[in-house]
């Protein structure tokens, strides 16, 4: 069978173990309503700004992409540091406690197949998410004309977010047998790279900038503005590769060790 | 078909299996036996591919588990010790993933679902989920999953563990039925089984084989040897218990006596026969001949279990020598 195939059946197969149980309902209804009521305050706060505006008699300019869609693809991207241990946990951690690692690593898959098919699936999943999250943007288009492009390029920017940190999620997932584990340590790393930009605020010295340019946040930034810089590109892939390159090492040394 | 030489594994300090050798011919069922952490599940790990050796080679259809993986991988059939299911599918779904995991052509796929499914006699279940199917039925979803894509090689890690003896007997059925077609390794630490299934046995304890022949042979060699417990009561004119144990081993056709204490003033023995001697009427007269009653003269079952026992307990030196 060809890789692909064979990371496909993989990916199904996860996607299927998501929507068989209820953590995919459950993810993206909580975050629906989260997006939800995160979009009804931004727009009654833009609302109320245009109507103090026009009674001031003053004609502030009124940007919708600057203050409604940059304010919340920020907030996705630090509320979805979330979401991605509740995603990634399961991944290989319930594979490994239930002994069905034996049937994936005994199969004629390689295993690289193996986590590229399951990282596939969390992305797909995530991906999902953020796509009910951004229907509301639907009612700014319907009622009003925001730029479009900057939304695009937001949310591609969150998806490499994502993949980046859902690599790093899985790489964690496939080095213990216990979900709680999996998730907690995975949620400690994705805020850990949140926070480090604060470092880069009031200190200037190289380790302060070098740690704040790890964080994902700085690189996510430009994407809410709508830019595409090749930097942050290459940051979220370098990541996203880095996670995939420890998840199929700790793979291997599963065999070496057990 | 499958071929083990000098197999060593280590864990840290620990050594799991130890300089194992042995052969499968193609189309035969051998049995593992051995008691629990003997290293028969380290050693059907390393030939699936799941854990390398430390040292020494295992090859399966001509392949090193080392060197061409996915070629064993392909050939084999595993099903470890508890079915590797996913409880939140539906059997035909899991089968399904199985089988396109194992590379079966996705035109060939709902053919193979169907067939090993009335095979392993979960035709009734395909679409129950997983986690709502008992023991047994999982045990079996797991047998049609290692033999989807029709593998030469079979290697079943305890098969019938925690089975109904009802459902032990159709998975012996089962995996009787699958021989021929298929070259299969199963572990058991239960005797009959292997006696039932297996054309032939290692036995590995510690680590290491033990014993390795036909259960034919095993069997017939254990047949001709009598083993018999003797009880004695002194008689009126008995010499000591000493003297009649003198008279017991000088009873031609004996090749062990051991002495196992006196109750009551009785005097006990257990006697092992020579291979093709009976021995029961020449004991009886002897025990007579020295002036003591006999008291009992029982035949003790000397099955495969006690050469199992014998085998794999640490005092080896008595007791039939099977060893090859």
């Amino acid at each position: 069978m060809s890789s692909l195939a064979s990371i496909w059946n993989i990916c199904r197969k996860e996607l299927k173990s998501y929507f068989a149980s209820p953590i995919a309902y459950l993810l993206m209804a909580m975050y629906a309503i989260i997006f939800g009521f995160f979009f009804w305050n931004v727009i009654a706060y833009f609302v109320n700004a245009s109507l103090q505006a026009q009674v001031m008699g003053r004609s502030m300019p009124m940007d919708l992409n600057e203050m409604i869609v940059r304010p919340m693809l920020m907030n996705f991207s630090v509320v979805g540091l979330f979401l991605i241990p509740m995603i990634t946990m399961r991944l290989f951690a319930e594979e490994k406690r239930s002994g069905t690692i034996e049937l994936l690593l005994t199969s004629p898959v390689r295993d690289w197949e193996i986590i590229l098919g399951k990282w596939l699936a969390a992305l797909l999943l995530y991906s999902l998410t953020l796509g009910l999250c951004a229907l509301n943007f639907l009612f700014l288009f319907a009622h009003g004309n925001p730029d479009g492009k900057p939304l695009l390029v937001g949310l591609l920017g969150l998806i490499l977010q994502a993949g980046a940190l859902l690599a790093i999620g899985t790489f964690i997932s496939t080095t213990t047998k216990n979900q709680i584990i999996a998730g907690g340590v995975t949620f400690a790393v994705c805020l850990l790279l949140w926070v480090f930009e604060w470092v880069g605020g009031y200190e200037t010295a190289i380790w302060a900038q070098v740690m704040a340019y790890m964080s994902v946040i700085a690189h996510f930034e430009p994407f809410s503005k709508g830019v595409i810089d090749t930097k942050d590109v290459i940051y979220f892939a370098s990541l996203t590769y880095f996670g995939l390159f420890l998840s199929a090492r700790s793979l291997e040394s599963l065999r070496w060790r057990s | 078909m499958i071929k083990v030489e000098g197999l060593t594994k280590r864990y840290n300090r620990f050594t799991a299996v130890q300089n194992i050798d042995f052969e499968v011919p193609k189309g035969r069922i051998v049995g593992f036996l051995g008691p629990n952490g003997a290293g028969k599940t380290t050693t059907m790990r390393i030939l699936t591919c799941f854990l390398p050796p430390t040292s020494g080679t295992a090859t399966v259809a001509g392949f090193d588990v080392l060197k061409q993986p996915m070629e064993v991988k392909k050939r084999i059939g595993y099903l470890p010790e508890s079915p590797p299911v996913y409880p939140e599918m539906e059997v035909h779904e899991y089968l399904s993933f199985v089988g396109r995991l194992k590379g079966i052509p996705s035109a060939d796929l709902p053919k193979r679902v169907k067939e090993v499914s009335e095979r392993c006699n979960v035709a009734d279940v395909t679409t129950k989920l997983i986690s709502k199917l008992s023991k047994g039925y999982r045990q079996r979803v797991g047998l049609a999953q290692a033999i989807i894509h029709n593998p030469d090689v079979l290697i079943l890690d305890e098969p019938t563990a925690g089975l109904d003896p009802k459902q032990i007997h159709e998975t012996r059925d089962l995996i009787r039925s699958l021989a021929g077609a298929h070259t299969i390794i199963l572990s058991t630490h239960i005797l009959p089984e292997v006696e039932q299934t297996c054309d032939e046995v290692v036995i590995i304890s510690k680590g290491q084989v033990v014993a390795r022949d036909s259960v034919r042979n095993l069997t017939s060699r254990l047949q001709g040897q009598e083993a018999v417990a003797v009880e004695a009561r002194p008689g009126e004119v008995a010499g000591d218990a000493g003297a009649l144990e003198q008279a017991l081993r000088a009873v031609p056709g004996v090749s062990t006596l051991e002495r196992r204490g006196a109750k009551g003033g009785l005097a006990r023995f257990e006697v092992q026969s020579e291979p093709g001697q009976h021995v029961r009427g020449a004991l009886a007269r002897a025990v007579i001949g020295a002036g003591w009653d006999l008291e009992e003269l029982r035949p003790v079952a000397l099955s495969l279990e006690e050469v199992f026992l014998e085998l794999t307990s640490s005092e080896k030196e008595s007791g039939p020598e099977v060893k090859q």
